[in-house]
């Protein structure tokens, strides 16, 4: 090892620093022991310790070509892209949701959107552009997390023989995130561009309608434990991967979070199949008179939960 | 009284191999019988010396400060000399660290990719000026030298290299060892580097950038080091620098 790094620097080897004295080479192992206790019995004293400050050589100018900025950028731009669908997600499953309290509830959130209040009338185009928005962070989101796939069949072999052998949980969870990502590719695709091109399909019988006589279910059963699982174990490592909420102990931080994650994706998957069962029994009951738009007060299963609607119109 | 409980017949399943030899790697069987307290490393000694010689391991302290035992048990990295028999099933697997040059059975050179990785991110101090080694060395808070130390307890077992599913898939990548080394320098006050100096070594996705915060190797590391807060806080300045 050169003692010149080529960077105007003067290397040194990395002596011991001014510790306590240590004596010998067994004071160095009781050292070293009664450290690593140390830290295993107070985990804050594992959480990174800022030096203080100190000139940082300013003025060696390196040798070497800049590195680029933009893996860093790119980095960011993928968490906060993911940050923000997974937020998104939340308050999307929270509003399609509202036709569990009425069809009027629902009614109202969807034409919220469309900015009537803002306009005079209820502009569709205006949920084209949020969907065209959230497409547009989606896309970006799949081109900047596509940098971690497996770029090969060596490393896609590689990585599952070393998932199978490891037995290791955030190891499995990865390879979830990947396979769910990569299915999120088709089926969130599918249905941004049904909302970008009919913005103005959204309400209790347009959208039912769209689910069971559209066919549309199924795609929509498999985008929401998709979307749901992959979005938890998303802000799982989101977390983990900036290290926030660690608190004093990180691994309890992380056994938290875990918990979390999981309490995520149940109460969102619980929600979105009460919700999707909704539509569902609202689209067969509404089948005969499919594309018939809704209009508060001028409907039989006004003001009823979904669930009661469909069976109201279903006695009908 | 009760008689005492009938040691175990314990089969240690060992992947044997000879590089070089055109020799097929083939999975083969000892059976020896278990004694209290036994480790993988006191096991692997008993079939050297009983049953096949020609066993190929590595150990130096037998006490978790070398780093020389490291290999996959049960398919996880760990060191032998740490691991205990009576923690395991009857029929235990060995296998030689993936990702280091193979020298024999569950003998790896761990120490020539460590050279690498060391050469690599420059992991030694760097001054501006050669210093008086004749003058006393300017003192270190307590707080930081043991907080230095804590990250110099890193043996190079190599354990988080094997753990780590990123780097199984990109070789490029730096690994946990090497990162958690430039946290180490980081933290040293007698190395002048700036942040912007680290950048240039883990600045991209063979680097900091490229974990994918799995944390096999958080997981697997015998040291218990805090790679998982580690990992996470290099990021976090990395990022900043990403945007000077």
């Amino acid at each position: 090892m050169s003692a010149e790094s080529g960077r105007g620097w003067v290397a040194l080897p990395a002596s011991p620093v001014c510790a306590p004295y240590r004596g010998d080479c067994c004071g160095l192992l009781i050292m070293n022991r009664s450290l690593e206790h140390q830290a295993l019995a107070e985990p804050a004293a594992l959480a990174p310790v800022e030096a203080p400050t100190r000139a940082r050589g300013t003025t060696a100018a390196p040798a070497r070509a800049r590195k680029s900025r933009w893996p860093a950028r790119l980095d960011m731009l993928q968490s906060a892209s993911g940050l923000f669908l997974a937020l998104f997600l939340v308050a999307h499953m929270f509003f399609v949701s509202s036709i569990l309290i009425s069809h009027d509830t629902f009614y109202t959130v969807a034409r919220f959107f469309e900015a009537g209040r803002l306009f005079g009338t209820p502009q569709p185009w205006v949920v084209s552009c949020v969907v065209g928005a959230v497409l547009a962070v989606f896309v970006l989101h799949a081109w900047l997390a596509m940098r971690k796939f497996p770029a090969s069949f060596r490393q896609y072999k590689v990585f599952a023989a070393h998932k199978a052998q490891l037995r290791h949980g955030d190891t499995g969870l990865w390879w979830i995130q990947l396979w769910t990502g990569f299915a999120l590719f088709f089926l969130g695709s599918v249905h941004l561009y049904g909302m970008l091109t009919h913005p103005a399909a959204i309400g209790p019988y347009e959208s039912a309608d769209r689910i069971w006589t559209g066919s549309l279910w199924p795609l929509y059963l498999l985008l929401l434990f998709m979307v749901e699982v992959h979005g938890s174990i998303g802000l799982y490592r989101l977390a983990l991967k900036w290290g926030w909420l660690e608190g004093r102990d990180p691994a309890a931080g992380r056994r938290r979070l875990r918990i979390v994650k999981t309490g995520f994706s149940l109460f969102f998957l619980g929600l979105g199949l009460v919700t999707l069962l909704a539509y569902v029994q609202l689209g067969i009951a509404h089948a005969d008179r499919a594309g018939e738009p809704y209009v508060p007060g001028a409907t039989p299963g006004e003001g009823a939960s979904g669930v009661q609607a469909a069976l109201n119109l279903r006695e009908r | 009284m009760s008689a005492p409980a009938k040691p175990r017949c314990l089969t240690l399943r060992i992947l044997r191999s000879a590089p070089g030899t055109h020799v097929e790697p083939e999975w083969q069987d000892f059976a020896i019988e278990e004694g209290e307290g036994m480790t993988l490393f006191i096991a692997l000694n008993e079939i050297r010396q009983n049953l096949d010689p020609s066993l190929q391991f590595d150990f130096v302290c037998r006490a978790g400060i070398c780093g020389s035992c490291g290999m996959l048990i049960d398919g996880r990295p760990g060191l032998a000399c740490r691991t205990l028999t009576k923690d395991l099933g009857a029929t235990i697997t060995l296998a030689p660290l993936p990702v280091f040059e193979l020298i024999g059975d569950l003998s790896v050179n761990t120490g020539k990719w460590m050279r690498g990785t060391a050469e690599r991110l420059e992991t030694w101090i760097h001054r501006q000026q050669q210093p008086e080694l004749t003058a006393l060395e300017a003192p270190m808070e307590p707080e930081l030298a043991e907080a230095i130390y804590e990250l110099d307890r890193c043996i190079e077992c190599g354990c988080c290299v094997a753990g780590c599913g990123t780097l199984r898939m990109r070789e490029d990548f730096v690994g946990a060892v090497g990162l958690n080394k430039i946290t180490r320098f980081r933290l040293d006050p007698r190395d002048e580097r700036s942040d912007e100096d680290f950048y240039e070594l883990i600045g991209d996705d063979n680097g900091v950038f490229g974990c994918m915060s799995l944390l096999g190797c958080h997981d697997v590391c015998p040291k218990g080091l805090p790679l998982q807060t580690q990992i996470a806080f290099l990021r976090r300045k990395m990022a900043v620098v990403g945007f000077k």
